[in-house]
């Protein structure tokens, strides 16, 4: 048996997740160019790259996880998506905690430290 | 022909059970015992996001703390960076149409033939990983330089040793299925994979950003 026998529902429903694996592709490979390209040919101040770069990050980890790990904001995946918003959560608080109490403690006493 | 019509009158649109690639009506076999799998592979993905995240911050706060030693202007090198990420990128893209080969097809030489391109392409970017820290070696990054090195080395490095770790697991797969074909258990490897695989593509996302078009910018 070389392939599968498809019912026309399955055909359709193969040929919407081509699709999304398609434009996932795309966008995330779009998603790379555009920093990368700024970096390496345009002449941007420095806050203005950090900026971009981090926007096309955030938009790009928005579109693998919507597009190859299927997380969705449909009612049943529901328990996967709060997974990784609670993640998120505890990330940002540990994350944040560090970089505050590390910065401010070479504010005050290594400033040598500071980038 | 029995289990044709029942793959055919099966609801297509069925409720998504776990992240990753769901596997539908067609594999039923082995299905409630890969939700939990799934699920619990999932519960671990994240808690190695908490891990690689933490890792981000040390080295942010190491940034300044080169000690006099090479900086990321002196030891990144952009395209290094950027052909990695394409072949990291490329390799999610191409194990997605593995699933699709998994879930759409029967025959194993389209599934079998995607994985070994997905390997390829995993064990190229780990290859041109290392290569990148020779030459850092090469120009005095070594990780006993600086606090900012021993943050790269702890951090960056741990992701090529995923990425290697999800290479030879998926090696191992390819025996599972030249030895037992396509059952339940190698079904299961495949999905959880493809979630690993997924997962160090967005890890790698946060590391060519932060790490490397950051440094260099």
């Amino acid at each position: 048996m070389s392939r599968r026998m498809l019912s026309n529902a399955e055909a359709q429903e193969r040929a919407s997740e081509q699709r999304n694996y398609l434009w996932g592709f795309a966008l995330a490979l779009i998603l790379t160019l555009i920093p990368f390209g700024v970096a390496a040919y345009a002449d941007w101040q420095p806050l203005h790259l950090y900026l971009l770069i981090g926007a096309c990050a955030l938009v790009q980890v928005v579109v693998h996880f919507r597009c190859f790990l299927h997380i969705t904001l449909s009612r049943n995946k529901r328990e996967d998506l709060q997974l990784i918003l609670f993640t998120v959560l505890i990330l940002s608080i540990m994350v944040g905690g560090t970089l505050w109490i590390l910065f401010n403690l070479y504010y005050r006493m290594m400033p040598d430290m500071l980038p | 022909m029995s289990a044709l019509t029942a793959r055919q009158t099966a609801a297509t649109d069925a409720p998504a059970r776990h992240p990753g690639i769901n596997l539908g009506h067609a594999h039923r076999e082995g299905e409630e015992s890969r939700e939990e799998m799934v699920f619990g592979f999932w519960v671990f993905m994240m808690s190695d996001m908490i891990l690689f995240g933490l890792l981000f911050a040390t080295y942010v706060t190491m940034l300044g703390g080169t000690a006099g030693g090479p900086g990321p202007k002196e030891l990144f090198d952009m395209r290094g960076a950027f052909f990695e990420t394409m072949l990291l990128l490329v390799s999610s893209f191409t194990f997605g149409m593995a699933s699709l080969a998994l879930k759409y097809r029967d025959d194993r030489r389209a599934l079998v033939g995607w994985l070994l391109i997905t390997l390829l392409l995993g064990l190229g970017f780990v290859a041109h990983e290392l290569y990148d820290f020779h030459k850092m070696f090469e120009a005095g990054g070594v990780p006993s330089r600086s606090g900012f090195l021993s943050a790269f080395f702890s951090l960056v490095p741990l992701h090529g040793l995923h990425v290697s770790v999800a290479c030879v697991w998926l090696i191992a797969l390819l025996g599972q299925l030249a030895v037992h074909g396509l059952d339940a258990q190698t079904k299961n490897g495949l999905i959880r994979l493809a979630i690993l695989w997924h997962f160090l593509d967005i890890v790698w996302i946060g590391i060519f950003s932060l790490v490397y078009l950051g440094g260099l910018a």
